[in-house]
């Protein structure tokens, strides 16, 4: 009996590593796409639809695609998952963090349709991937321009949630703002949404209130720059280009490229060498980029472009020690830099931070 | 001039049953034209929105998940609009009903046992009856307007469970996302049957509406909900307890939407979030008069609304329109069936000037 499990197991276990490695190319894929928001954000669901229209252009007539916008997390997201894998399509691209438990949970059904989980960590089955960008990159960046553009020191940060991806976003922020001033303040306001136009401007309008003269948002929709423009203040873009909501607001922004990586997964399954992966591409990658730098005196473009050339290149980490906690205890040793699972867990702010994590 | 509503002295019954048709015909129609004017094949729109979903069993199975909740709302809530009691936070119901129902799951999640899941359910509908309570008792003693209070009472309870699952309750392992831990099995609603997803949620709602059909039909205590609802003085005159009724309507409809808040947690979702119900409570209330608040109604009003939610996905992806035109397409719905509810009771005259006052009869 023990013995006929084994071999059972064992047969499981090589039929597993057998499927991905069979080959099997196709004619024509069918790509879909569930999206948080609507597709017109002008952030975050906007530039997951960019990226499916760039494969789209790529791939031409190879390629179907669908999508469905702005999908509760919960069970309505698991009766959309569920509906595109019976609707034919090859591979599905969920592309908000709350949609991680449902799509491992349709993705067991389906072993046949290659699910791609964003900015998740669970994968549970053989046909589950992940992908996420590391948008910390670009916030270093946007700390550095912060703290030579404000002319109070402190900036507002309205964040969505608080987990490891935002708060890596505000730790790198103040970082790069206290590499060119030690002092520089950051103040924080969880909006608890990735995308509520209202609730977002009410949180731009209090940031400014409490003496921000800089706002970044780590939410989707363009009404914090519009605020910070109708303010006759300076603010960053959030995942998209939002020059056109604020041309005389907008320093620059941090655009979510995610074509690139869309094109090579869609091709991937074209050509039956689909494999679970994790992806976590930079600015090296291309999927984060920086739109262009605007309103700004030149010696901070000067800056801001060879921050944005060392982190490319590799030479420089965003998260390179000395850094403290908040608590005043020590984190990264002189010269240390954090490795991605310390990233990928983030749990406690740096130095500085005007707000409290709750623990 | 202006546009006067005359109630009618007698009520056409045949019209009064082909109303909710003629109102969906309608709908129909201005579908039709709508989808027209997008430049989309209206055969097919209407087609994936009404017959699609009915068409495969494992999309029957969501319309079942979809619907449980409306209907398991919509008929406690009929008994509260029947006996004249104004019930509109079953939105804070249902989620104070899953909060207090999510108790043994989340805080004490290391008791596996079958009684969980009873006591889960019975929790939930203390909790639920315990939060309409305020109201009713506010309502019966201060004579509080009972509109507004079981209203706000929702803010407090969405702001309540948001504060719970970031704080107290987060997920130790849940990476700072605001969620409880995941219900261990015992602690999940089991599936009508095994081959499919739709959890006993939805025999929850059948078996409450057979229920309060018959209580609504048979019984004396469906009498006094009538009688009371129509005049209290009369009422009073028969011995009925007006205030009683106020605590009954109320503790029912809240024990029922917890009993729903807890299916939709423990059947679909699996786990507490920050937000757990797409307006259900509300909804609910458009089901409740869609139904004509007779529990069999409701329950066919529950499912047509579930259906256009659906109806509305398969559109999406089967010819590409945007998720606005099924918001759209749900509220012409509700547009025509309250506009020929409107236009059985009452008819439309035109009055040109003060001076024709009353001619145009």
């Amino acid at each position: 009996m023990k013995k006929t499990f084994f071999l059972l197991a064992a047969a499981t276990a090589l039929a597993g590593i057998a499927v991905p490695a069979s080959a099997q190319g196709m004619d024509k894929v069918k790509a879909c796409f569930i999206y948080v928001g609507p597709v017109g954000d002008f952030g975050w669901s906007y530039q997951h639809d960019q990226g499916r229209q760039y494969v789209v252009e790529q791939l031409g007539d190879k390629i179907e695609t669908a999508y469905l916008e702005s999908v509760p997390e919960g069970a309505d997201a698991e009766r959309a998952i569920e509906r595109f894998a019976r609707s034919g399509c090859n591979i599905i691209f969920t592309t908000s963090f709350g949609y991680m438990d449902q799509t491992n949970k349709v993705a067991k059904d389906f072993p046949d349709v290659k699910f791609e989980h964003a900015t998740g960590y669970k994968r549970e089955h053989p046909n589950v991937a992940t992908y996420d960008s590391r948008f910390y990159e670009g916030r270093y960046v946007l700390g550095q321009i912060a703290a030579k553009m404000s002319k109070v020191g402190t900036a507002g940060y309205i964040g969505s949630f608080p987990i490891p991806e935002v708060i890596q976003g505000i730790n790198s922020f103040m970082l790069g703002a206290q590499s060119i001033d030690p002092d520089f303040k950051v103040k924080v306001i969880w909006s608890n949404t990735w995308f509520d136009p209202g609730k977002e401007a009410d949180a731009a309008k209090a940031l400014l209130d409490q003496g921000a003269d800089i706002l970044t948002q780590h939410t989707d929709s363009t009404a914090p720059m519009q605020v910070a423009a109708e303010r006759g203040a300076l603010a960053f873009g959030q995942a998209s280009n939002m020059y056109n909501f604020g041309k005389e607001t907008q320093l620059t922004a941090i655009v979510d490229e995610w074509g690139p990586y869309y094109l090579e997964r869609i091709s991937a399954v074209l050509d039956g060498t689909w494999e679970q992966s994790a992806t976590w591409g930079g600015m090296a990658d291309g999927h984060v980029v920086m739109a262009d730098y605007t309103n700004m005196p030149d010696d901070v473009k000067a800056m801001a472009e060879e921050t944005e050339a060392s982190i490319t290149s590799g030479e420089f980490h965003p998260f390179t020690g000395p850094i403290t906690k908040q608590d005043g205890s020590e984190w990264l040793a002189e010269g240390e830099v954090a490795d991605d699972g310390a990233l990928s867990g983030m749990n406690f702010y740096v130095k500085g931070i005007d707000d409290q994590l709750q623990q | 001039m202006r546009i006067e509503l005359k109630k009618r002295d007698s009520l056409s019954s045949l019209f009064s049953i082909l109303s909710p048709f003629i109102a969906l015909g309608l709908t129909l129609i201005a579908g039709v034209i709508l989808f027209l004017f997008l430049g989309k094949d209206p055969v097919k729109a209407l087609y994936s929105f009404f017959i699609e979903p009915l068409t495969e069993v494992w999309s029957l199975h969501e319309l079942a998940i979809k619907a449980a909740p409306l209907i398991l709302i919509a008929v406690g809530l009929s008994v509260c609009y029947r006996s004249n009691n104004w019930n509109i936070g079953a939105e804070g119901q249902f989620i104070i009903g899953a909060l207090v129902g999510s108790v043994l799951p989340v805080v004490f999640h290391g008791w596996e046992s079958p009684l969980v899941l009873p006591l889960m359910l019975i929790f939930a509908m203390i909790g639920g009856a315990a939060y309409a309570a305020i109201p009713a008792f506010l309502k019966a003693r201060l004579n509080t307007n009972e509109i507004l209070t079981s209203l706000m009472l929702v803010y407090v309870a969405q702001l309540l469970l948001d504060w719970t699952v970031r704080g107290p309750w987060r997920n130790p392992e849940g990476f700072n996302f605001p969620e409880t831990r995941n219900f261990g099995d015992y602690a999940v609603l089991p599936r009508i049957i095994e081959t499919g997803k739709a959890h006993w949620g939805f025999g929850f709602a059948l078996i409450a509406a057979l229920v309060l059909w018959f209580v609504m039909r048979r019984t004396l205590k469906g009498f006094e909900i009538t009688v009371l609802g129509q005049s209290a003085r009369a009422g009073r005159f028969a011995g009925f307890s007006d205030k009683k009724m106020v605590y009954f309507a109320f503790l029912l409809s809240g024990a029922l939407a917890g009993l729903a808040g807890i299916s939709e947690v423990s059947g679909a979702i699996g786990q507490l979030r920050p937000v757990i119900s797409p307006g259900y409570g509300f909804t609910a209330i458009i089901v409740a008069f869609l139904g004509r608040l007779n529990p069999l109604g409701i329950v066919a009003a529950g499912l047509i609304l579930a259906l256009t939610y659906l109806g509305g996905e398969a559109a999406q992806i089967s010819i590409g329109i945007t998720d606005k035109v099924t918001r759209l397409f749900q509220g012409l719905l509700l547009f025509f069936v309250l506009g020929c509810d409107t236009l059985i009771h009452y008819r439309i005259r035109l009055v040109l000037g003060t001076a024709h006052k009353g001619s145009a009869a």
